[in-house]
């Protein structure tokens, strides 16, 4: 098992610039079914991808790949003609908000929103539409999420990624590639990894994924990456304490940060004493949460929490 | 991105929400010449002269060439000598504070260069109260803050007496409802014309925070006058960056002499810049791992002297501008490059790091970790370009070597 995605999962990509073929093409090399393009000016063209196979990806494939995507006009006709159950978003930011709600208003089960940038109060109105529905919103402003050796769904680099039984949840792209890769190097490996993004009004939180990763069988461990700003790392803090049997490491980026300047991330700011590293720190050493001191330990610091 | 108190007092009034008359001075000249007029038109002899920075606590800041003199000050000469009285007294104010140095809490102790005024008629105040309209982050959701405890930080209200903080969430839909409105008005004390005003004036607030797509309105204080007017006696305003590409309104308000140069330089050429006090450079790739870089070093027993992250999608020439920026930092004595290639491939960053050293010269010491998309290209590009790179390969013992190096 793993979560939110696997080998079943059929994905269309909303967005289909540079950025969002580039990765389109990285996906399908690593496997994910990718099985449709939403782009309005693309409408009925279809875009042909060809390559070499991304052998750390899914097993069993051919040496090289060609795959005419077919590419409509909007999502509920995407849906319809290839029955799509999760969309990913490349869309440039005034349109991205947009382009959730469209992928909402369809039906699809995940969204997983890729695009920096996009206005707080577009994000705002997108998560008031999706309340009541049945999407899941990962991001926006995230690296997306990936089932090693099943399905990537994201600008991740593949490679550094191996099957195994640890779930990563991360508000930061780089960290996230810096606990996979260690996790792969110790042989732990990831069930499934998750980057939530960096912005202050995101979809799927921290708490949502470590509920997921509680139940799901093959999980062992779980690697938490916060950073400054904002209070969802102590609302995981607690829920690590009274809901999870399964051990947790984590990491808080921003130890040094100055309060009152945004450190890159739009959510990464201490202003007013609050959301800072330490009182994050605190809150995740009290729930049991054994807790990296430098990012080069957070593999170490699983170890530790598996015993 | 922020703006000075006379533009949101600006903005406001475009949008039906009352503050006082005012006039902006860049000079002492245009700051007297402003007193006969404003006087006359508000009818109140009291002025009050302002000093505009983008910090707060300039009410107790104090000018560090003129250390009597404070970042605001209430001339109450006009009251018994006329007009000419104040602007006397304006004059000589405005001499102390344009071009000198205003330092506040908010400041740090290298203070802000004042070099604009606001000259504002005075107000008969009854009551004092706060209110802010902010993101809720944990609810997704705009939500307005108010309080009793005007003209008091709102930090150590929250600390002091948190009972003492309403707070109403907006929803997106429907915007603040008249009976939220009711309640805050009530909540506050506030009865007859003043609870009427009041309600008016939060419904306008909080549109202009949907509208104008801002960060945080903060209004302390917001003044009952003794006639039950409700005026907004200071004001805040900063934006959400990633919205400005629909307001070029807000955007022409911008100071840059408000800005760090570096900083500035940085967004422009795409790169997120910030710099600290520190004497270890950093160029990282991706937010978090820049800030992790800046722990790390510190957790070693180093100061980090920047946070600079270059991105996803560096190319060779923001690797060079971002190393022209570091280098520049005269405190800088070594400088750590740690990457994590995924999008951004390494050999990239490595044939930026060889051109930006070609083009500005390396006089400290240089600690390269790369890690991730076409690693060895990049080790390689490095290793034969005969430049003086001492290889890591984690992020810690990167952190270490370049402490060593550069002490």
């Amino acid at each position: 098992m793993s979560i939110l995605v696997d080998k079943s999962t059929r994905v269309l990509v909303q967005g289909l610039g540079k950025t969002g073929q580039f990765h389109t093409d990285k996906a399908i090399a690593y496997g994910t079914q990718i099985v449709a393009g939403v782009h309005p000016s693309r409408d009925g063209t279809g875009i042909h991808f060809e390559g070499e196979t991304d052998h750390s990806g899914v097993p069993g494939r051919d040496e090289t790949y060609a795959v005419d995507l077919p590419v409509y006009a909007t999502v509920k006709e995407a849906v319809a003609e290839t029955g799509a159950g999760a969309s990913v978003v490349y869309v440039p930011p005034p349109s991205a908000a947009d382009a959730i709600m469209e992928a909402a208003a369809a039906g699809l089960e995940l969204v997983v929103a890729i695009t920096e940038g996009i206005p707080v109060a577009d994000m705002i109105v997108a998560k008031r539409y999706l309340e009541g529905k049945r999407t899941r919103l990962i991001g926006p402003n995230c690296p997306g999420v990936i089932t090693p050796g099943e399905c990537k769904i994201g600008i991740m680099p593949g490679y550094i990624h191996q099957r195994g039984r640890i779930g990563v949840v991360s508000r930061s792209g780089t960290l996230t590639y810096e606990a996979v890769h260690q996790l792969t190097l110790l042989d732990l490996g990831q069930t499934t990894a998750v980057g939530i993004g960096g912005d202050p009004v995101n979809g799927t939180d921290f708490v949502d994924c470590l509920r997921l990763f509680e139940e799901d069988d093959e999980t062992e461990g779980v690697i938490i990456i916060g950073e400054i700003g904002g209070t969802a790392e102590e609302e995981a803090a607690d829920f690590v304490r009274s809901e999870m049997s399964k051990p947790v490491a984590g990491f808080i980026a921003g130890t040094t940060a100055p309060p009152g300047k945004r450190m890159g991330h739009a959510g990464a700011i201490v202003s007013g004493g609050r959301g800072t590293a330490a009182a994050k720190i605190e809150a995740m050493s009290r729930a049991g949460v054994v807790v990296a001191e430098t990012p080069s330990d957070m593999g170490e610091a699983m170890l530790r929490a598996l015993g | 991105m922020k703006i000075h108190e006379y533009q949101a007092k600006q903005l406001m009034a475009a949008r039906g929400i009352p503050v006082p008359m005012g006039r902006v001075a860049m000079s002492v000249e245009e700051a007297v010449a402003a007193v006969r007029p404003l006087i006359e038109e508000s009818g109140n002899p009291v002025v009050v002269l302002k000093a505009q920075i983008h910090a707060g606590g300039r009410g107790k800041g104090t000018f560090r060439e003129h250390p009597e003199t404070r970042g605001v000050n209430v001339i109450t000469d006009g009251i018994a000598g006329g007009p000419a009285a104040a602007e006397r007294k304006v004059g000589e104010l405005a001499a102390k504070m344009l071009g000198n140095t205003l330092v506040t809490i908010q400041t740090g102790d290298e203070g802000k260069l004042v070099s604009r005024l606001y000259l504002e008629q005075g107000i008969d105040i009854e009551r004092e109260l706060y209110l802010a309209v902010l993101l809720d982050r944990s609810k997704s959701r705009n939500m307005v803050m108010a309080s009793t405890e005007g003209g008091v930080e709102i930090e150590k209200v929250a600390e002091e007496s948190p009972e003492e903080i309403l707070r109403v969430e907006i929803d997106p839909a429907i915007g603040l409802a008249s009976f939220q409105a009711n309640e805050l008005a009530h909540g506050l004390g506030l009865e007859g014309d003043a609870a009427e005003h009041f309600m008016e004036f939060v419904e306008a607030v909080s549109r202009a925070a949907t509208d104008l797509d801002t960060e945080l309105i903060e209004i302390n204080p917001l003044v009952v006058t003794v006639d039950g007017r409700v005026i907004a006696l200071d004001g805040k305003m900063s934006f959400d960056d990633n919205a400005m590409y629909r307001h070029s309104d807000i955007v022409d308000m911008r100071d840059e002499t408000e800005e760090d140069a570096a900083e500035l330089a940085a967004k422009s050429a795409g790169l997120s810049y910030i710099k600290l006090e520190g004497t270890i450079g950093c160029l990282v790739n991706g937010a978090g791992l820049a800030m992790a870089t800046m722990d790390t070093i510190k957790h070693v027993g180093g100061e980090p002297a920047n946070f600079l992250d270059v991105g996803g999608g560096a190319t060779a020439d923001q690797v060079t501008t971002a190393f022209q920026i570091i280098t520049k930092d005269p405190n800088v004595k070594g400088i750590f490059v740690n990457i994590f290639g995924g999008i951004m491939r390494c050999d990239v960053i490595a044939t930026g790091i060889v051109e930006a050293v070609g083009r500005v010269g390396l006089e400290v010491p240089l600690v390269v970790r790369l890690e991730g998309t076409n690693v060895e290209l990049g080790r390689q590009i490095i290793e034969e370009s005969g430049l003086e790179v001492t290889n890591a390969d984690s992020l810690r013992e990167g952190a270490e070597k370049i402490l060593e190096l550069s002490t």
